[in-house]
């Protein structure tokens, strides 16, 4: 009975949600995002790899590709009332797309308003890892540079030349 | 047999084969690059080391590579040695110094050689800190996609293209590090088998670029094993698709068939399925509007069927069950064949052939075996193009083999080709023009096709002298067919290949009677025929009349509603004579997949399942029936088989009412029951309630994405997954995950070969059967030869009359077959028409290659250019068969030729 009283006077841990905001850190994981890399280009290459690694399969893509062969997704499906916020998602991507950020807030009356598609997905901003750009240390030529112009690359070969 | 020890413990082994293929065999993850179970070693990529002893007392050892290490008694060896191990990832380490780091975008990711043995050896961390080599990449035509930056220098690519499958325009460029794989020169692969790169490569350099179009992983693919509906041949492939549509075909290995590969035909020709031509709706020509549901459909073909007497047409390229659910319908009697009587009769005389016993008819991959081989009136790359690759082994391998004098052991590759040099066994090719072959053949003989049949009676006879011989042969032709019956006559393994392509009968006969003479009664010749469609075979075993006598039927009056089977009559006869048909009909009912002129003029249009979307079995040219699986539940439910449609009009037939249809029996059951040619057809795959440990196979790969995503816009709540009761496969994840029976296999996966290279863990022993013996089952069973009876009508020799032509069909392997052509590669690949004169003949009409030439064949009117073929025998000339709009011919065909006046 003391105890429970003296409880009274400790510090609560209870907050006057929503008058009062959670305090979220940055690797805190909530809604996902698909963000863009600093050339503001999308910078999910559809490569499927988070798809694969969602345990409860609640992403779906399609990968096409622009005139320079760039790709990126056609579609792109979270169905946020599967997605248990696992971040396996985020773990898998090669390209830092894919980012689960600092926010909960997305009760809904109606299910279906969970599925989420790339229109509500993709942000305009680099997220927690700016500065990454897969293009430009990917081998493929695909608009963003030409061969050999990538990160640590050599010029093409000269396939014509006998020089050792 | 053999005893070696593996890290101490002792297997018995198979002697004579290498190492690298003998632990594989018995079950262990060595890493390999450059070795292929189809092409054999080079030792070129260092990746498949092992430690060696000396004896059992031996601690040191040496690094050896197990590829080029024959297997011998007694022999002491370590895969699990720390030296050897980290050698084999120091190696994969070296091999990616220079990787592009794209696997995110690469289209091997996921099915891809080189991730599963980086992560085999364990080298995870790059700690190569310089600057990468780069390339720049090729143009390679609508079907292979270059990206070489992925290359590790294995030189599978050039090894299959340009040793194993004749190929001359890819090759290995620059030197020493700056290795380059590709064309002199951007530019088409002109290769009929280039699509195997993709699965060949071990990397992402050349990927299949029909798939790109649509991208999609193999773990995300519902794939299923299948057929190809391409050629007689029925190469085994898996077919996968994603969101509906169907995206990808790669091989399926089948020891008997097409082994490892399949053309670039099989592996391409696969869009019709997604075409936009593809009949949507039933369609009712007298309702408006046309288009209507399943249930005005049924009650409209109630009322129809069970009032009249119905004729049904079958089809050569629809399954055996749907033939016959067909002449179930309509009743034995009123089921006919839909092709044209020529080729209702070339069938008949092949089948004649097959059951006098007198031949054997080899599987594909013992035609890789032969060792003097005469083919007679086929273009064998255009006509059945796995043949002329099996073909193409067959002429190497004796100059191989013969290496083995000089003790090189048979799976070392180059030093066999060192050894066999430019040296060929003995191939003959009878055919009007050059065929793709030639350049391997000892001698070819452009022929037309009375002659190339009255060159094979002759080599009859010169084989025995009670075969009919031909009268008036020229001393020439004698002399060669005496050598050429000579050859074959000292040949272990003779093989004849003829076919229905020139529509030549007589040259069937010889062909028999070349066979016949050759054999022996406990050793006899193989023959082996080429056919037109996948179901050829099939359609002939029925043994039912053909168009001809359905069109003399409903002339009669005996009825006067026809129901079609997925068949475009105007590509099996003449025009005038399918019209003919055509106009008799009062009702006319076509079931099939796409639109085409047959359909165009149906009163009641039924949509069907493609092979995609279908389940059934094909009879190829061998006799071998093999079974197809529905790949994907399609979103259209008006895409069934069409045996489900007429099984139901069956039932109509019988009273029965719509709301109180049954699913369909055991078609395949009741077929062989009721024709006993068909016995052992029902028995190919395992039937529907089959089940492993209590469990179905699945489809779809464990890893399958999105099951909770992909329907969610339409649907949050997932539907239930569809359910297959045809089969003992499922459409979902889940089921049995260990090795399924042959026939039933969806696709290759083994824990840590994520790529097709895990189909050694699929075989009894690498490179040979599936576990459990491979799909398919022969319907010709080798019987003892009835007396021996040569085959007669020798046909005059060929004359070139003045003012009219002899019109050859000359087959394009993309352009002349009919589905494939909605593949826009396979039709920019395709020619473009022309018509082939012989020099002297184009001097005769005074008329230059490129000038148009008017060329009347009975009613039918075209304006050609000219392309000039020197080799064409006088009075004969070429069309290509089948190629855009050029149908509606009754071969063989007459024709008058004018030159175009400009
Ligand atoms: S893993 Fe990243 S790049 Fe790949 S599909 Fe997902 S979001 Fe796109
Ligand atoms: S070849 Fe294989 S390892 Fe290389 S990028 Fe492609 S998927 Fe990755
Ligand atoms: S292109 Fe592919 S097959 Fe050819 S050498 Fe390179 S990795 Fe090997
Ligand atoms: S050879 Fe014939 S059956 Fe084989 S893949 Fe090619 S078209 Fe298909
Ligand atoms: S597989 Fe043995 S060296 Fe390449």
């Amino acid at each position: 009975m003391a105890l429970t009283f003296l409880h009274m006077f400790r510090k609560r841990e209870t907050i006057q949600y929503p008058e009062e905001k959670v305090v979220l850190h940055p690797r805190w994981r909530g809604r996902i995002v698909l963000t863009r890399d600093p050339d503001m280009g999308e910078r999910c290459v559809g490569c499927y790899l988070c798809a694969a690694a969602c345990p409860v399969d609640c992403i779906s893509l399609q990968a096409t590709e622009d005139e320079h062969g760039r790709r990126y997704p056609e579609f792109f499906r979270i169905n946020f009332s599967r997605c248990i916020f696992c971040g396996y998602c985020e773990e898998a991507c090669p390209t830092y797309a894919i980012q689960l950020i600092p926010d909960f807030e997305m009760a809904e009356y109606n299910r279906q308003n969970l599925v989420y598609e790339k229109e509500d997905l993709l942000i305009d901003g680099q997220g927690k890892y700016p500065g990454y750009n897969y293009y430009k240390v990917a081998g493929l030529a695909i608009g963003v540079k030409g061969k050999g112009e990538g990160d640590n690359e050599d010029p093409p070969i000269d396939i014509h030349s006998l020089l050792p | 047999m053999a005893v070696i020890y593996i890290d101490h413990r002792a297997y018995e082994v198979k002697a004579g084969k290498n190492l690298l293929e003998t632990c594989l065999t018995l079950g262990f993850n060595l890493p390999y690059f450059c070795w292929h179970p189809a092409m054999g070693s080079v030792g070129a990529c260092r990746q498949c080391a092992i430690k060696l002893f000396k004896d059992k007392d031996d601690t040191q050892g040496r690094l050896m590579m197990s590829c080029m290490e024959s297997v011998k008694d007694n022999m002491y060896l370590s895969i699990n040695d720390p030296v050897a191990k980290s050698f084999r990832s120091q190696v994969i380490e070296w091999l990616m110094t220079n990787h592009p780091h794209d696997c995110a975008v690469c289209d091997e990711g996921g099915s891809c050689h080189l991730q599963d043995m980086t992560v085999m050896t364990g080298h995870t961390y790059r700690r190569f800190q310089y600057p990468k080599r780069t390339y720049k990449n090729q143009y390679l035509g609508p079907f292979i996609n270059h990206e070489m930056n992925r290359c590790i220098q294995c030189y599978r690519c050039v090894r299959f293209y340009k040793d194993y499958a004749g190929g001359t325009d890819l090759d290995a460029f620059a030197a020493h590090d700056h290795i380059y794989f590709g064309r002199a020169a951007d530019g088409v692969l002109e290769n009929e088998f280039s699509g195997n790169l993709a699965e060949v490569c071990p990397t992402g350099v050349f990927t299949d670029k029909s798939l790109k179009e649509h991208y999609t992983r193999k773990w995300d693919m519902t794939m299923a094993p299948s057929i190809c509906q391409h050629c007689s041949l029925g190469c085994n492939i898996i077919a996968g698709e994603r969101y509906g549509e169907l995206r990808q075909i790669t091989n399926r290995f089948n020891g008997e068939v097409n082994g490892y590969f399949i053309c670039d035909k099989g592996r391409f020709g696969y869009e019709f399925v997604n075409s936009i031509n593809r009949i949507q709706q039933p369609i009712i020509r007298t309702k408006i509007p046309e288009a209507v549901d399943k249930n005005s459909l049924y009650d409209y073909l109630k009322t129809v069927l069970s009032n009249r007497t119905v004729i049904g047409i079958g089809s050569p390229r629809a399954s055996l069950e749907s033939n016959f659910a067909l002449m179930q319908l309509v009743g034995k009697g009123n089921f006919y064949q839909g092709v044209s009587e020529t080729d209702a009769q070339l069938m008949r005389t092949i089948l004649h052939t097959l059951n006098a016993g007198h031949v054997h008819i080899p599987s594909l991959k013992e035609t890789e075996i032969a060792d003097a081989i005469l083919v007679l009136g086929e273009d064998l790359t255009n006509a059945a193009p796995l043949l002329a690759l099996t073909v193409r082994q067959a002429v190497h391998r004796k100059p191989l083999e013969n290496a083995q004098q000089i003790s090189v052991p048979p799976w070392h590759d180059t030093a066999r080709r060192e050894f066999a040099q430019e040296e060929k066994g003995p191939l003959f090719i009878a055919y009007p023009t050059k065929t793709k072959l030639e350049a391997l053949a000892a001698n070819c003989q452009y022929l037309s096709p009375d002659e190339i049949a009255r060159l094979g009676f002759a080599i009859a006879n010169r084989l025995d002298n009670t075969a009919p011989a031909p009268q008036g042969v020229d001393e020439d032709t004698l002399q060669i067919a005496q050598h050429i019956a000579n050859t074959l006559k000292q040949a272990e393994r003779p093989l004849i290949i003829c076919g229905t392509s020139l529509r030549n009968e007589a040259i069937l006969k010889a062909a028999a009677n070349i066979a016949c003479a050759l054999g022996t009664e406990d050793k006899k010749a193989s023959l082996f025929y080429v056919m037109e469609e996948c179901n050829s075979m099939g359609l002939a075993m029925m043994e039912v009349p053909s168009l001809k006598q359905a069109t003399e039927a409903l002339k009669k009056k005996e009825a006067n509603t026809v129901i079609i089977l997925e068949n475009d009559l105007y590509r099996r006869d003449a025009k005038s004579a399918i019209d003919d048909f055509l106009e008799q009909c009062e009702e006319l009912i076509v079931l099939d997949h796409l639109h085409h002129e047959t359909s165009n003029r149906a009163t009641v249009l039924i949509p069907v399942g493609t092979f995609a979307e279908a389940e059934g079995t094909l009879v190829n040219n061998e006799g071998r029936a093999q079974c197809f699986f529905q790949v994907f539940a399609p979103k259209n439910e008006n895409f069934r088989e069409s045996w489900r449609w007429l099984d139901e009009f069956r039932q109509f037939k019988q009273g029965i009412s719509p709301e109180d249809l049954q699913a369909p029996g055991d078609l395949m059951m009741e077929m062989a029951a009721s024709m006993p040619q068909f016995k052992g057809a029902e028995e190919v795959a395992p039937s529907a309630d089959f089940r492993i440990s209590g469990q179905k196979i699945p489809r779809e790969p464990h890893r399958y994405s999105g099951r909770t995503a992909m329907l969610a816009n339409i649907q949050v709540s997932e539907p239930k997954p569809p359910e297959d009761h045809d089969s003992a496969l499922s459409y979902t994840m889940e089921g049995y995950r260990g090795i399924p029976p042959a026939p039933l296999i969806p696709f290759f996966w083994a824990p840590g070969w994520n790529s097709a290279q895990s189909v050694n863990k699929y075989q009894e022993e690498v490179g040979g059967p599936i576990r459990g013996g491979d799909t398919g089952k022969r319907l010709f069973p080798e019987t003892p030869a009835i007396e021996n009876a040569f085959l007669n009508t020798i046909p005059p020799a060929y004359k070139a009359s003045p003012g009219e032509w002899l019109v050859v069909p000359l087959q394009h392997i993309f352009g002349s077959e009919e589905l494939s052509i909605y593949t826009h590669g396979v039709a920019e690949r395709a020619p473009h028409p022309y018509i082939a004169i012989s020099q002297q003949d184009a001097n005769d009409l005074n008329t230059r290659e490129y000038q148009l030439m008017q060329v009347t064949i009975g009613t039918l009117n075209y304006e050609l250019p000219v392309m000039i073929k020197k080799e064409l025998p006088h009075g004969v000339v070429g069309i290509p068969y089948h190629v855009s709009g050029l149908i509606g011919i009754a071969w063989p065909a007459k024709g008058i030729l004018k030159p175009v006046m400009t």
